[in-house]
């Protein structure tokens, strides 16, 4: 693989966060134009991750490369410039709720550009029909199911063009027929406009269905890496577990704490 | 617990002043929302006209009764204009208008924030390179500062008119040297001192406001208490600033 290909890079990681200790000796890629899922069991950190390739929150070891450029040491200025080539799908769409679904669209082109309204409206028209929801412009984000809102984000996460779209758990709480549209939506903006996608999610269907290299997080960190259908085959028993949705193994079911009987029996009544 | 009390409230100062610094700094790029700003205003102060109208009226007919009460066992009932006037414009008026305005407008601010905060607007709003303080705080920091004089401008006027409805309405001091006592005794140094009281008043409460929302926990008690705290520091705050404003001043 040549280096310039690679958008993302992260090395041996370390984040802990209150002494508890989040990541050790991380390390990932993600390639230009390609679809990078990051799976793991909840809990893993894999939101923690994301707000760590985009500078929000600082690691205590280890570097972080995105375009190059070592986010860990980005002043607020080269930062913020970073953040506008990449767009950025928040798990619960975290549309403004004071502003009407165009509006929110329209936020990032308004804050960071200065175009003519009929251009600006035209932008924004184009970026709605493309996540089929040019009639609902007007709307306000209370008004909109969870679907719909995700898919108002999405259009916001590309109305500035970005080289990258980052993608937080974006197929939780959707009905079969929203999870459907995200993903072809996910799917079609990688391949027309050859996007550079990293996907946060533990959807292993849907991320089996997309991805072109997925890393699987436990324990902070990547127990396993490769193609879906690798992972798929693959004879890691973490791996087989959650691949397959077995409810105990390596990842155990119960959180750990003292013992059940000798908790239950020095409790008083 | 209570060894650290200093030291947290100074880590508090710190932390208040360094974002107070961060919003001056953001300032003059946010008055390019002016829409905002406008908003901001007529949240903050035409929202809380009724409340400090009416607060203002009473307070000025309480203090019509109570000064009347007073000036007439020395025989100079005909001063209750000027006793009137000076304790509104001086002192009621910025001081009770800022606790209103705290109460009312400042727990609105830090609500607001706090929720944004809650649901990840803020955050996403960074995640779009978009500076929040810039885009969310520092309109409504201007709109407070901006409203609180207005606000105490409407509030002492409308206190002198209650002083007057009781003083000359009711207890019979004559209008004419109700007025014209107040008219010779009120300087300009008296109004100036008002306005600086309650600009000062508006960037405290304001600030606490802001500062309580945006840096909220981001759980439905953590805006609460946040709310609870907005009113109680910016209520302390007020009346410390008072303090120092009035010894100043004398």
């Amino acid at each position: 693989m040549n280096r310039s290909d690679l958008l993302v890079e992260v090395s041996d990681l370390d984040y802990a966060v209150d002494g508890r200790s989040i990541f050790q000796g991380l390390n990932l890629q993600a390639e230009r134009g390609r679809i990078t899922a990051i799976m793991g069991p909840s809990g893993t950190g894999k939101t923690t991750l994301l707000r760590l390739l985009m500078g929000a929150i600082h690691p205590q070891r280890g570097s972080i490369r995105f375009f190059g450029q070592d986010v860990v040491h980005l002043a607020r200025g080269p930062l913020y410039a970073l953040r506008r080539r990449v767009g950025m799908l928040f798990q619960n769409g975290a549309l403004l709720t004071d502003l009407s679904v165009f509006e929110n669209v329209a936020f990032p082109l308004r804050e960071h550009l200065r175009l003519p309204e009929p251009l600006l409206r035209r932008l924004v028209l184009m970026k709605l029909q493309a996540v089929g929801l040019r009639g609902a412009a007007e709307m306000m984000p209370f008004s909109l199911s969870g679907g719909m809102a995700r898919r108002v984000a999405l259009a916001r996460a590309i109305v500035m063009d970005p080289e990258v779209i980052i993608y937080d758990e974006p197929f939780v709480g959707l009905d079969p027929i929203s999870m459907g549209v995200i993903v072809r939506l996910i799917q079609s903006l990688n391949q027309t406009l050859g996007i550079t996608t990293l996907v946060v999610s533990h959807d292993v269907q849907e991320i089996n269905a997309i991805a072109h290299q997925t890393y699987l997080l436990s324990e902070g960190a990547v127990v396993a890496a490769g193609t879906p259908d690798a992972l798929r085959t693959a004879a890691a028993p973490v791996v087989n577990q959650f691949m397959n949705g077995l409810p105990d193994g390596p990842v155990p079911f119960h959180y750990p704490a003292p013992d059940y009987h000798r908790q239950l029996l020095q409790e008083g009544w | 617990m209570l060894s650290r009390w200093p030291a947290g409230a100074l880590l508090k100062l710190g932390a208040v002043t360094l974002f107070l610094l961060r919003i001056f700094a953001q300032c003059l790029p946010a008055l390019r929302y002016r829409r905002e700003v406008v908003q901001q205003i007529y949240n903050a102060g035409a929202r809380s006209l009724i409340i400090v109208m009416l607060c203002g009226l009473f307070i000025g007919m309480v203090l019509g009764l109570q000064g009347y009460d007073l000036l007439q066992r020395f025989g100079s009932e005909s001063s209750l204009g000027v006793v009137a006037a000076l304790g509104l414009i001086k002192e009621l008026g910025p001081v009770v208008t800022a606790l209103l305005f705290a109460g009312r407008a400042g727990t609105s601010l830090t609500s607001e924030i706090g929720l944004m905060r809650a649901t990840d607007q803020l955050t996403a709003m960074e995640m779009m390179a978009v500076d929040p303080v810039r885009r969310v705080v520092a309109p409504r920091f201007i709109g407070g500062i901006i409203a609180v004089p207005l606000l105490t401008a409407i509030f002492s006027c409308i206190g002198i008119f209650g002083a007057q409805l009781v003083g000359v309405g009711l207890m019979g001091v004559e209008s004419g040297s109700f007025w014209s006592q107040m008219q010779g005794s009120v300087q300009l140094s008296d109004v100036n001192e008002g306005l600086i009281k309650s600009i000062c008043f508006g960037v405290a409460c304001s600030l606490m406001a802001v500062y309580e929302g945006f840096h909220a926990e981001p759980t439905a008690a953590g805006v609460g208490l946040a709310t609870t705290r907005t009113v109680v520091s910016s209520a302390v705050l007020t009346l410390v600033i008072d303090y120092m404003l009035t010894a100043a001043f004398l």
